[in-house]
């Protein structure tokens, strides 16, 4: 009777160490730059059969009030402790201005009482996070497509960053600093725009004030918050780590469609 | 039954290289879309019903608690509440415990991190897809699936099925000529699999694109939500798992030599004549 313990024992070390190695197997896989490299290959085709079967035209869903989420979840930065953001808070962002620069012809600037007389829109729309759940929230602001005709886009311009005020990571370089990055086919887009209201109230910090992006039929991390600047560019690679995004930078899809 | 006779032994052909191949390729990608895809839930190990998520009330959670000064796992499906320490909310090494959904083993990489999850799971996806549609493809035309998948009509009976039910109870399996086909209960599953299960996890996993709901509306109502469709993604991968288990299973109580065989070089023994009845 002595041997069943022993044997139970025994199995559990060779269990034990199977798993060991297995895990250890798959971690050193993941941890291979070319197997990453590999692995990454399918955003570009996830991207492409995207880009080539689903109208980017689309509208994303609209909802009704009764649909809007009590408990949406304010992620990423909610209170930025950024000393520039403190300062404009304090006033109320009495003394914001949005910038929009770049390759436009007439740069501008937006303090938030020029954005409220802007062409806008109010749309009830599902925000889906990389994490997996959604939040369902009625979101008022300035159509991005408009303003940029405004500015003024010039022929080189093909993306727009979206600089914003808040500090995700502490970093010497800067790289910690959030931003994201869009094309002109989803800035042109009628759901896209700068929001300054959600639920009817003015945009709260937790989810961005005094303005955020939102772009629908992408996941959250892609909704700017924060936002202080937009810049058009023709290519992102000089900000930050240079994939377009604070969250790209740190290996997530600068396409988050998926 | 005086002398007995030896039963003979016949290789069948019984696995295209089609088949053969397209089994392996899909033990590789299943194996790490389970695994990348609980690297995901890890994110967010909670599940709920409809459009959106309600935090205070998922039907289905792993979370990590403070009883005392201990903390332990406890996992809530409807109202039932588990304590599951070590193995969903909370596990690890002694010492180095943290929460997470699902423990390391079962996840890749073994530690929390969700972009990469999501790196191996969007390529072991396509790879699924197009061995999936390789395998469609070919055994639809050759009508693989149509002559050796559908259940024969003498199979279909009441009382067969029953026969049938009774004799996987006992772990006794068809013998002999009847050992040269599916059997009625294996092919149902198979069919389940191949045209109701694992095209429900493409669908579902398309449905939680918020690019391809935009585009693809039906979708999104098909499955009553996003969150629906991501609880429905988490039950089908659960359907797969229990698939794969009684699968491996019957392959060992089967014949491991015999099974791995004919998965491999095609070629599958069946004993003729000379089965005592």
């Amino acid at each position: 009777m002595t041997s069943a313990p022993h044997r139970r024992g025994w199995l559990k070390g060779v269990a034990a160490s199977a798993t060991g190695l297995w895990l250890a197997a798959c971690d050193k896989l993941n941890d291979n730059p070319k197997v990453q490299e590999t692995l990454q290959s399918a955003e570009g085709l996830t991207r492409r059969a995207h880009r080539s079967l689903i109208d980017r035209k689309a509208l994303a869903r609209e909802f009704s009030l009764a649909d809007i989420s009590k408990d949406f979840r304010a992620n990423g930065s909610i209170s930025p402790g950024d000393d520039d953001y403190r300062a404009l808070l304090g006033g109320q962002f009495a003394d914001y201005k949005l910038v929009i620069d770049g390759l436009v012809e007439h740069p501008l600037q937006l303090s938030l009482a020029d954005l409220a007389t802007q062409p806008s829109r109010t749309q009830i729309t599902r925000h889906d996070c990389v994490e997996g759940w959604s939040s369902i929230a009625r979101w008022k602001g300035a159509r991005l497509g408009p303003l940029l005709d405004r500015a003024g886009l010039k022929r080189e311009a093909r993306y727009l960053v979206f600089h914003c005020f808040d500090s995700l990571e502490q970093t010497l370089d800067g790289t910690g600093q959030y931003y994201e990055s869009i094309d002109l086919v989803d800035a042109y887009h009628p759901q896209t725009i700068l929001a300054y209201q959600m639920n009817d109230a003015i945009l709260p910090v937790g989810h961005g004030a005094p303005l955020r992006l939102r772009v629908e039929r992408q996941l959250g991390y892609k909704q700017a918050k924060y936002i202080s600047r937009i810049e058009a560019v023709s290519d992102f690679k000089s900000f930050g780590r240079g994939k377009g995004g604070y969250w790209e930078d740190r290996g997530y899809e600068w396409y988050a469609g998926i | 039954m005086s002398d007995v006779k030896r039963p003979a032994k016949v290789l069948t052909y019984r696995h295209t290289v089609v088949v053969r191949l397209s089994h392996w390729i899909n033990v590789l990608a299943i194996s790490l879309l389970l695994m990348s895809g609980l690297q995901i839930f890890n994110a967010h190990p909670a599940l709920y019903w409809g459009q959106k998520a309600t935090f205070a009330q998922p039907w289905l959670s792993m979370t990590a608690q403070q009883r005392g000064d201990d903390t332990i796992g406890v996992t809530k499906i409807g109202s039932l509440t588990l304590e599951t320490t070590g193995l969903f909310g909370y596990s690890g090494k002694v010492g180095a415990q943290e929460p997470r959904g699902f423990p390391a083993w079962a996840t890749i990489p073994s530690y929390r991190a969700l972009v990469d999850g999501r790196h191996w799971h969007f390529f072991f996806a396509w790879m699924f897809v197009l061995n999936g549609l390789v395998y469609l493809g070919f055994n639809l035309l050759n009508g693989h699936i149509k002559r050796d998948m559908l259940p024969a009509k003498d199979q279909l009976t009441p009382q067969h099925l029953w026969h049938e039910i009774i004799d996987h109870a006992r772990l006794k399996f068809p013998k002999g000529e009847e050992a040269r086909r599916y059997n009625a209960l294996q092919k149902l599953v198979y069919l389940a699999m191949i045209f109701v299960v694992l095209p429900m996890m493409i669908m579902t996993g398309l449905t939680m694109s918020p690019a391809v709901d935009a585009s693809q509306p039906w979708l999104v109502s098909l499955f009553g939500g996003r969150q629906s469709a991501r609880t429905l993604h988490f039950i089908c991968a659960s359907l797969v798992v229990g698939f794969i288990l009684v699968h491996v299973a019957l392959v060992i109580v089967v014949g491991f030599f015999n099974s791995m065989r004919s998965m491999i070089t095609g070629k599958y023994a069946i004993e003729v004549e000379g089965d005592a009845q």
